[in-house]
């Protein structure tokens, strides 16, 4: 990255905000990934808070708003902070939630006071952020702390990674856990203050956990985890800043902090794996298929009680059985229609099993029955135990398990309760014969 | 030669005493169970010898030299429960945990190291779910890749801290067997092992404890009633609450 690249993307975009909002989104997208899987979100609201006296100290302190001054008063308050909070822990028999609230609370108030009794211009920016007043300098230091932290993030990711998941065992590794610990807070506070004229001291947590947030329920490893939040982040970031570009009465920090938030609730509804609608679907999709298949399970036991003589059972004894309204019987036989499991007689008035439908209605009452006798024999239940049981595994078994059940059982024809359990085989040469005299039963 | 010798390892939690003057010398090639009743300080007892908690006194060696020294040839694998199963990384990548101790803190894992985890985890029977996330494994496959990363490190002494805890009976039996080979390679294993009826056919030394070190030997030695009863019948009250006042004095409640 050299100077001139920067100077052409700043001539291009015609602006500093956009590379300052890159910068931000990298960095808090990065290093935020950390955040959540260590559950340290609250950590970095806290020093988000506790740089803020910093702040109001670089601007007293350099009267011609020097950003590295304000930079270095802002990280040294910030991990000041972190240290206060680890005393407190370490001294007293409070834990480190309650720590963390009361540094969070006391140096941000400490840094209002403060800046009150001074009147200082310009300090409310960095209360919710504000990146179109970005200087030449405030540019450069962002740039260059945001290079530092992606550089020292990419040396120490494997040992970050151990030590994230496994502190013990980094431990034991030989790992230098202390200076890794101090490094990754120290990037923390960098970070915190590379973002806090972008959103503001205030919301700079929701750029380090939100984007990262994010990005967890979209993958299952920490490496894809960390590019998605980088990409969500700096999306956000620009996004925010230029949204917040079309009415000049509307702060950049609160429209990306919205924005990232927004992305957020799409992909917690929308993800497709752990996302609410995905998990909805899928319980509801199951729910229909035990549905269909105890309604499969009723005609069969209704054509098993007459023997198989007839094809075809008659809604009104369907209803019957299934303690069901007609109107209801009517609409669980339409779902084994649509399915091609069943065919209506005309009129409605009875329904029977095409060969898809005689094979899975099959199934179910032989696993059903399978089980039942598993848990008399094997897993000495009484006979009277098993039913309830065995009225939702019939639907969970699998091809190989029902395999093994039947070894196990050595091959049995009948169940606990004396009802032969029915072979695929068997069933299907049966219904070829009743199913010519389809249209004769009813 | 001795593998582990500690003296007079002293532990403190919240000003109580939790391990009290442990003198303890543990010959190479020994399957050793940590006994005790609950805080009793076993698992203590291995968090401040590998240094993950630590000591208000004694000292520890490992193969003759401080154990800060000889870290590469010691393993360790903490509670199951200790850790975050969410966590974004696969059964694979735990494994490969294994073999950042020999790398050291930069050097990237390569075809070598995937190799050796493949093998750890083919060893326990995971290989087959080494793509998976692992929080979708059941409680004992989750102590399987625990054991896995220790076969991958290839360590000459091993602390574990309650392997057999809430696992199935198969992965028991792999575990008893994956201990039992590492003793004939000639490693040294300590176990933190709560279930007494198994303690003796499963270790051939057994190390009791509560809060002070009760006895130290071969099983049959110290299996029997008097010294069993020692260990579990009760603390010994005054040494509690001396050692209590002890632990307050300025001078050894300073954490290191």
């Amino acid at each position: 990255m050299s100077l001139d690249l920067f100077h052409y993307l700043a001539l291009t975009l015609g602006q500093k905000a956009p590379i300052a909002a890159i910068c931000v989104g990298f960095c808090c997208g990065l290093l935020g990934c950390f955040v959540v899987v260590r559950r340290v979100a609250l950590v970095g609201d806290a020093i988000s808070h506790a740089v803020f006296p910093g702040v109001v100290a670089g601007f007293i302190w350099s009267p011609d708003r020097n950003p590295w001054m304000i930079f270095l008063c802002a990280l040294v308050a910030g991990l000041f902070g972190v240290v206060v909070v680890r005393a407190i822990v370490s001294s007293t028999r409070l834990k480190s939630d309650a720590a963390l609230g009361i540094v969070l609370a006391s140096f941000f108030a400490f840094g209002v006071f403060w800046n009150s009794t001074q009147q200082l211009a310009g300090v409310k920016g960095y209360l919710f952020g504000d990146l179109t007043t970005i200087a030449d300098g405030d540019l450069w230091m962002m740039t260059g702390a945001t290079a530092a932290v992606t550089t020292l993030i990419f040396i120490f990711l494997r040992p970050f990674r151990v030590l994230s998941f496994d502190e013990g065992f980094a431990i034991g590794l030989g790992y230098p856990v202390r200076f890794l610990n101090a490094l990754f807070f120290g990037l923390l506070a960098f970070a915190v203050v590379v973002a806090m004229q972008a959103v503001g001291v205030i919301l700079v947590s929701a750029m380090l956990i939100t984007p990262a947030a994010t990005a967890y329920l979209l993958t299952d490893r920490i490496q894809k985890m960390m590019g998605l939040s980088v990409l969500i982040g700096v999306f956000a970031a620009v996004g925010g800043w230029w949204i917040s570009g079309l009415d000049n009465r509307l702060q950049t920090g609160p429209v990306i902090t919205l924005l990232a938030s927004f992305i957020f609730a799409l992909i917690y509804l929308f993800a497709p794996r752990h996302g609410v609608l995905a998990k909805f679907l899928r319980h509801a999709g199951r729910k229909s298929r035990v549905h269909r298949e105890n309604t499969l399970k009723s005609i069969y036991r209704i054509l098993e009680g007459e023997g198989f003589k007839v094809a075809g059972v008659g809604v009104e004894q369907l209803a019957e059985v299934r303690k069901l309204s007609i109107e209801d019987v009517l609409k669980d036989g339409k779902d084994l229609v649509d399915n091609d499991e069943a065919t209506w007689e005309e009129g409605k008035t009875a329904i029977y099993l095409t060969s898809p439908g005689w094979r899975r209605a099959t199934e179910i009452v032989r696993n059903h029955r399978l089980w039942e006798l598993y848990l008399t024999d094997q897993a000495d239940y009484a006979a009277d135990h098993v039913h309830d049981d065995a009225e939702k595994i019939e639907h969970v078994l699998g091809a190989d398990t029902v395999r093994k059940l039947e070894r196990d059982l050595n091959f049995p024809e009948f169940d606990p309760h004396g009802k032969p359990i029915p072979s695929l085989e068997a069933t299907l040469t049966m219904e070829k014969t009743i199913g010519k005299q389809e249209g004769t039963g009813y | 030669m001795i593998a582990l010798e500690t003296h007079d390892l002293t532990v403190t939690y919240h000003k109580r005493p939790v391990l009290y003057g442990v003198d303890v010398e543990v010959e190479e090639g020994s399957l050793v169970g940590i006994i005790g009743p609950n805080g009793a300080g076993k698992s203590s007892l291995i968090k401040s010898i590998m240094g993950v908690i630590p000591t208000s006194g004694g000292w520890t060696k490992v193969f003759g030299k401080p154990i800060q020294e000889n870290l590469h040839r010691v393993g360790y694998v903490p509670q199951r429960e200790s850790v975050d199963w969410d966590f974004p990384v696969t059964v694979m990548d735990v494994a490969l945990m294994g073999t950042y101790g020999k790398l050291g803190l930069f050097r990237r894992a390569g075809k070598k190291e995937k190799f050796i985890a493949s093998e750890a985890l083919d060893k326990v029977g995971m290989l087959p779910y080494a793509k998976r996330q692992i929080g979708n494994l059941s409680g004992g496959q989750q102590q399987r890749v625990f054991l896995a990363r220790a076969i991958a490190q290839d360590s000459d002494l091993y602390f574990m801290d309650e392997p057999f805890t809430g696992v199935d009976a198969a992965t028991e039996a792999t575990i008893i067997t994956l201990l039992k080979e590492m003793r004939e390679k000639g490693k040294t294993v300590l176990v933190v092992h709560h279930d007494l009826q198994t303690a003796r056919d499963y270790f051939d030394h057994l190390l009791l404890l509560n809060m002070r070190l009760v006895a130290y030997g071969k099983t049959e030695d110290t299996y029997t009633t008097e010294l069993l009863q020692k260990t579990y019948g009760g603390r010994l009250t005054i040494l509690d609450e001396v050692a209590g006042q002890a632990a307050n004095l300025p001078e050894a409640s300073h954490y290191q």
